[in-house]
């Protein structure tokens, strides 16, 4: 069984991030895919737990830059799209 | 021979402008990198793969040797492009951009209207702006009437190695915009890169012609010779052609 939403729909596949037990989980979209987090999870914190603490990541929070300097402040909130972006190699 | 050029306020040695994608390893990149002589090269923007954490491009790229320049590959609207470059912003890297808008995925041919748009925003914006366009002087010109740093013509579609398809369009574009003119896509061998060069651009901009070489690292460093080339035959002056033979041995005091 997947994690319950504060919806009360349940998700199965769904992978949670920081979340422990008796947390409220929500429901976001992370580079396209249907993700739960734990509530109050900030940019910062996502980041890190998904494993791109140390790498430079910009992130779009439904369509809106949210500056390196506020992802320490910035909570998810259900419902976000984010988008997480870097370089790559590439050349035309 | 001191022959730098302007970019900007940036002075560059190097004619070489390098892409990043295609190479078999971060190593091969490194190396490729080195022997071609870039002092610019471009990289893209992409979603973080969530589900491996692998080494990135950054991680072959000395930040200390290299500039670089995020384009806006596969951005289809002026919309896309610039959303694109406000996230290489937030990535720390500096207004210089590569502005591409492709208008067809099958020749990867750009978006002109789209692209002249797009400029005129960004450089409102502060970006300094290096655009992809077609080899057509007329778009080049609007595009320098909008702020850009320079004109980056086509030479042939992205990826193709087909070389300068129009010599005479680049040749009349070189002629009739006063930023610079640097090739971007098409070429395939160092021989390109080298005609380019005698044509008068500033610079060539490539990256299939290197990594989809049978040894990349050879191929880099071929471009920078046919650049190196291209470029002083450029600043020699080429001999005037002729229909017929003009002997180059003295006619006079033949042996009877």
């Amino acid at each position: 069984m997947g994690p319950r939403s504060p919806l009360g729909r349940t998700h199965p596949g769904h992978t949670v991030v920081g979340s422990r037990p008796m947390s409220t989980s929500i429901d976001v979209v992370i580079n396209g895919q249907p993700r739960s987090v734990e509530e109050g999870t900030t940019v910062s914190v996502l980041l890190a737990e998904l494993g791109f603490g140390d790498r430079r990541v910009a992130v779009e929070r439904n369509r809106e830059i949210v500056p390196r300097a506020q992802h320490a402040t910035t909570a998810l909130v259900a419902g976000d799209h984010l988008e997480l972006v870097t370089f790559v190699g590439g050349g035309l | 021979m001191n022959d730098t050029w302007k970019l900007g306020d940036r002075t560059l040695r190097s004619r070489i402008i390098v892409g990043t994608g295609k190479y078999a390893s971060l190593d091969e990149t490194r190396a490729a990198l080195a022997a071609s002589g870039a002092e610019i090269v471009t990289v893209a923007l992409r979603r973080i793969d969530l589900a491996s954490k692998q080494p990135t491009v950054l991680d072959a790229i000395d930040r200390a040797k290299y500039i670089l320049l995020p384009n806006t590959a596969g951005c289809y609207t002026a919309d896309e492009a610039i959303r694109t470059l406000h996230l290489a912003r937030e990535l720390g890297m500096d207004d210089l951009v590569k502005l591409e808008v492709i208008g067809d995925p099958k020749t990867l041919f750009p978006d002109n209207t789209a692209t002249v748009e797009a400029a005129r925003r960004l450089v409102k914006e502060g970006f300094k702006v290096l655009p992809y366009c077609s080899d057509d002087l007329i778009t080049c010109k609007r595009l320098e009437e909008a702020g850009c740093l320079a004109v980056m013509p086509l030479a042939a579609p992205i990826g193709s190695g087909l070389g300068i398809r129009n010599p005479h369009n680049i040749r009349l574009i070189i002629d009739n915009v006063g930023v610079p003119v640097i090739v971007d896509a098409g070429v395939g061998t160092a021989s390109d890169a080298a005609v380019a060069m005698e044509l008068g651009c500033t610079a060539v901009l490539m990256n299939t012609g290197i990594a989809g070489a049978k040894k990349p690292v050879l191929m880099a460093e071929a471009m920078r010779l046919g650049i190196d080339a291209g470029r002083k035959a450029f600043l020699a002056g080429r001999m005037p052609r002729r229909d017929y033979a003009n002997a180059s041995s003295p006619t006079a005091g033949l042996i009877e």
